[in-house]
Order: C-alpha cells, then structure tokens, then sequence
C-alpha cells in the first residue's frame, strides 16, 4: 500500500517535467520567433541579440528547455509583455479569485448532482429518474457561456437583482466576505456548477444504481435494517468513485472557467489568459496555462491517494 | 493518470467488445429495430437532420446578405418585419446570420472530431493490438495530454497559434486524439484476448490480416459511439474558441462569435443576443441524445 502510494507520487515527476515540456513548446509552436515572446516587437535590433543570449535562445532548444524549467522551479515565470510586471505577481492574485470561483461552483455543483444522482439510482427508471437524467443530459449540453449571459439577461437585465460583472463593488478584484461580494459571485458560480452538476449526477446516478442491485444490499434489507441504514452502506462505498470524479471536475473547474470569467470579467486566471490571449502576451499565456496545468497533475495524484486510502477493496501492491 | 472510473469505463467497453464479437448476422437489423423504437433519439436525428439541411441550403433559405449590415436598423426586436429574429449590432439579419453561422459551427464541431477519430482508432488499435513496447510509448504519451483539462488544452494550443479556424480544428483534434487512443486500445485489447484471435494466428494469419479481418469489425463500433457524444463537447468547445476570439474571425457568421460580438448588446435587446447560443445548446443536446440512443441501440444485453 504505501509502496503503491509512493509509486504513484514519483510517477507523477515525468508526467509534471512532460507537462511543463508542453508549455514550453507553446511558445515555440507560437508563429514568429520566440524571441518577440519576450522582447516587445520594436525594440532595436542590438537589444534583441543582447536579450537572445541572456535567455540562451540562441542554444539547442533542449538546453533552452533546461534553462527555463530551471527558471520556472524558482518561481520566475517570465515579465508580461503588456504590462512588463513579473507574471508570477498577476497569477497570484488571479488564482485565489479563480480557486474562490470553482469551490464556489464545486459546492453547488456537487451537491445537487449528488442529490439528483443518489435519487435517480435508487428510483431507477422512475419519473424523478428520468427527469434527473434530463437535468444531467443539459447540464453537460449547455455551453456555459451562454448560459452565463441568459443568467445576466433574467437576473441582472430584467430583474436587476444581481450585479452583471466583476468580483466585487466598484470593480475591485479583493474578496471580502460581505453581501457585496458574495453578490458578485452568485452568477459565476452558478453558471460554472452547471458541468460538474451534470457530470456528478450521471456518474453517482450509475454507481449508485450498480451498488443497489448487489446483494448485499438485498441482505441488508433482509436483516430488517431500516432504510437509513442500507443508505448508510449506500454511502459508503459509493463515496470512493463518486469523491474520485468530483475531484476530478474540480481540477477541469479550475482550467474550464476561462469563458465564464469572460462572460463575468471575473478577475481570475480565465480572465487573465483572455487578455493575454487578447494582446499576444505569450509569457502570461505561457505561466497561467502551466501553473493551471501543474494545479490539475497535484489534483489528479491528490485524488488517486485519497481514492486508495479510503478504499479498502483496491490492493496495489 | 487512470483512475478507478476510467478502468471501470474501460472494463464496460472491453464487456461490449466481446458483445458484439458474440452477436449474430441480424445485428444491424436489431440496432435499426430499437432505434425505431426510441423516440428520443428519432427526434434528436430528425431536429439534427433539419438543421443541416438548412444550413445546407442556407443562401437558399436566406432572406438577406450575411454581411450587408446597415446603421439605421441597428438591433431590431424578435417579430421586426422582415427580420423575423431580429438585427444584430450591426444591423444584419440574425436568421440570416444563424443560417450561415450553422455552416461553420458545425464544420467546426464535427472535423475535429473526424480527424481525431481516424488519428486516435489507428494509434489505439495499433497499441492494443501490439502490445509491449508500442503501447508504452503510445498510452504514456497519451497521459501526458491527459493532465491537461481539455478546455484548457484548447485554448493553450490555439492562443499559441493565434486566431483562426485551421487553428482552432488543430488545437480540437490534439484535445480528442488522446481520449478516442485511450477508448481505442481499451477495446481492442478485450478483442486481442479472445479465442477467435489466438485461432487465427494459429492458422497463419498475419497480424495486419487479423487486425483487418477479425479486430476493426468489433471495435470501430464501440469507437464511433464515443466519436459521436464527443461532436457535443467539440461543438461546444469549438464555438467558445470563437467566443474567446481565437477561431472564427468577423464578419464571418459564427455562431460562438456572433454570441461574442452580441453580448454588448444584453442590455438592448436581450433576447436577440442569445439566441445563437440557443442554437449552439439545441445541436449540442441532439448529438448528446443521439450519442446515448445510439450506445443503447448498438449494447445489446442479455
């Protein structure tokens, strides 16, 4: 078990180096010289060779991939081109608004997806399933983004109940925990729960259905355990799988938000890849889809661990 | 990266391969023949079935010119006569405009996922089928993409790119290679194990001859099904690349730029500013249902 743990830990070290890799290429990949990835595309010719050796551009690329991954495991991700500002300091702030907005959509998501999916399974075949089932098929259809500006037009539009834009009062990108904020942030999230809603009540609906038709549920039941008990055991080993994929759907969170912060300038790592998106700024590009990238490997092998260590029936050796 | 559910999902998949290897002659008749009786599916591949054909024949269908705008019928109401839907900022015809726009939301939705299936069944196959060093290489390779939410790997390649529908159909295929190779050489790897197999091999054949005689039969099935519930997700990511500015540049129709250079005017004419995201949402629902109709249809149990 703890061999297993461990495997798992180091195997995760090529897959981040693999990951980091592909980031690095996305400047290469980038049309032009990846020189202009860092030097702003008029600055004199001289300055340019003079940047060129500094960052090591004119040596092999696996050399230069050496020198940047070394740079990166320090922290220095590089100056934005827009704003000539570390992007390390503009990821930073962006991640907790970001992080704020997923667990926000996580918690909502989650829950009525364990609900309706936990209802759907244990009544299979009933209305109630079928209209979960109904629920999930959309909610995994919908493209959020517009769903994002239909919940503008009813709540912000129509009914001026909620505020359109931002993360708090007068554009501010600081979270407090006030009505104010927590205002700004009902929208988002409740447009970003709609996928994870979706996926969660389709996977618990299947695990749960699969674990109702065991027979040891029928011994349960047959022992004169109340309903609550067997929804107990329900529970129980339903818990492992269900945990894995909402773990899972965090981490898709955290990268997929990008076009719900479009739709809501909320200020986070979405917005911030859509402005570098938007003025070419291949550095913050570059930083903000590899921390994302790096966030989701740390998720997945945090989810793997937990998954092994809460379930007793997997046996790796 | 695997995790339980994807083995599980994996294991269901290898069940269905195995399925369809012990299926008699009458199977596609037994597919048709629950097909008909689904109608849920039926009116998903009829909605869908409409909407190409108008799309088909959208400067047919058309009532006015895409592209000609006109700064005095700026952002007219739903009902407005002549522009039944409406006029976009600009002044277009928004049924026009939604005709067209199908053309390259569903060009764009659906290519990738081609291009995706033909890449991924053939690395997939190839690693199932071969096994050792081969399915090392290929599946490892795989895991790296993997790590990468696919939202995120799309706009990270297509950012790179820049803006552009070759792009963005580029960075679509790289996101689904990954998850058909995977799906792939699940299958055929329930297929490599069986009798029918080791007998063949048995008699002479080669492995190419095995692979094209006794192994694409039973799993390009399995393998199109997940093709087809991936066209939603790719019709969704596809039009919110071009929502983000990073597939379809204007004045083409789109219907994810058209959503894009709408959402000013929410606050005008709000109900004429979604409704190409309706339109995204309606394809993406049909080809959602006509994927889970057609896994039922072709998952014959007991």
């Amino acid at each position: 078990m703890l061999l297993y743990l461990l495997r798992r830990v180091v195997y995760a070290v090529p897959i981040a180096l693999a990951v980091g890799f592909v980031c690095f290429m996305l400047v290469q990949i980038a049309p032009g010289d990846p020189i202009n990835a860092i030097v702003p595309p008029d600055a004199p010719a001289d300055v340019v060779e003079q940047v060129r050796k500094d960052y090591g551009l004119d040596k092999p690329l696996p050399v230069q991939f050496g020198l940047w991954i070394s740079k990166v495991a320090i922290g220095d991700l590089g100056r934005s081109l827009a704003t000539g500002r570390p992007v390390w300091a503009d990821l930073r702030s962006a991640i907790g608004n970001t992080l704020m907005l997923a667990f926000a959509a996580s918690a909502i998501g989650f829950t009525l997806g364990c609900v309706l999916g936990g209802l759907a399974g244990t009544f299979r075949g009933s209305a109630l399933d079928r209209g979960a089932v109904g629920i999930a098929v959309a909610g995994v259809s919908v493209p959020h983004y517009w769903l994002g500006m239909v919940l503008v037009v009813i709540f912000s539009v129509q009914l001026n109940w909620l505020p359109a834009m931002g993360a708090g009062p007068g554009g501010s990108s600081d979270w407090g925990w006030d009505w104010d904020h927590v205002k700004h942030l009902i929208l988002p999230a409740a447009t970003l729960s709609v996928i994870p809603m979706g996926i969660v009540t389709r996977t618990v609906r299947g695990i749960v259905a699969e674990i109702m038709n065991q027979e040891f549920v029928t011994a349960l039941r047959g022992k004169g355990l109340t309903r609550w008990g067997v929804f107990g055991h329900v529970v129980k080993n339903a818990a492992p799988n269900a945990l894995a994929v909402m773990g899972l759907q965090l981490g898709y969170l955290m990268g997929g938000s990008i076009l719900v912060e479009t739709v809501f300038s909320w200020p986070g790592t979405g917005l911030l890849l859509n402005s570098a998106i938007f003025q070419r700024d291949l550095p913050v590009l570059q930083g903000t889809i590899l921390v994302l990238a790096m966030f989701f490997v740390a998720l997945n092998l945090c989810v793997d661990l937990v998954q092994t260590s809460l379930d007793p029936r997997i046996k790796r050796a | 990266m695997s995790t339980t559910i994807t083995t599980a999902a994996e294991a269901e998949l290898a069940v269905q391969a195995r399925q369809a290897v012990a299926r008699s002659e009458g199977y596609w008749a037994g597919v048709w023949k629950r097909l008909r009786r689904d109608p849920v599916t039926i009116a998903c591949a009829a909605i869908l079935l409409l909407m190409l054909l108008a799309i088909v024949f959208a400067p047919l269908l058309s009532p006015h010119d895409p592209y000609q705008g006109s700064m005095i019928r700026r952002l007219k109401a739903i009902g407005t006569p002549n522009y039944p839907l409406g006029t976009d900022e600009l002044g277009r015809d928004i049924l026009t405009r939604l005709l067209h726009g199908g053309r390259l939301s569903w060009f764009m939705g659906i290519l990738p996922v081609v291009f995706a299936f033909a890449i991924g069944s053939t690395l997939g196959i190839l690693a199932g089928f071969v096994g050792g060093k081969v399915n090392m290489a290929i599946m490892r390779t795989t895991d790296i993409f993997y790590a990468f939410p696919s939202v995120l790997l799309a706009v990270a390649i297509s950012g790179a790119l820049g803006a552009g529908i070759f792009n963005a159909i580029l960075a679509l295929t790289l996101v689904f290679i990954p998850q058909i190779i995977r799906v792939a050489e699940s299958v055929t790897q329930g297929v490599r194990s069986l009798d029918f197999v080791d007998a063949a091999r048995a008699s002479g054949a080669s492995g190419f001859t095995i692979v094209r005689v006794h192994v694409l039969g039973n799993v390009l099935g399995p393998i199109f099904v997940y093709a087809t519930s991936l066209i939603s997700v790719c019709m969704i990511l596809a039009s919110g690349l071009s929502f983000l500015g990073l597939g379809t540049k204007p004045p083409e129709p789109e219907w994810g730029l058209m959503l894009n250079t709408l959402r000013t005017a929410i606050y005008v004419q709000p109900w004429v500013a979604v409704l190409p995201g309706l339109c995204i949402f309606v394809t993406s629902i049909c080809f959602n249902l006509l994927a889970d109709g057609l896994r039922q249809a072709m998952d014959v149990k007991g």
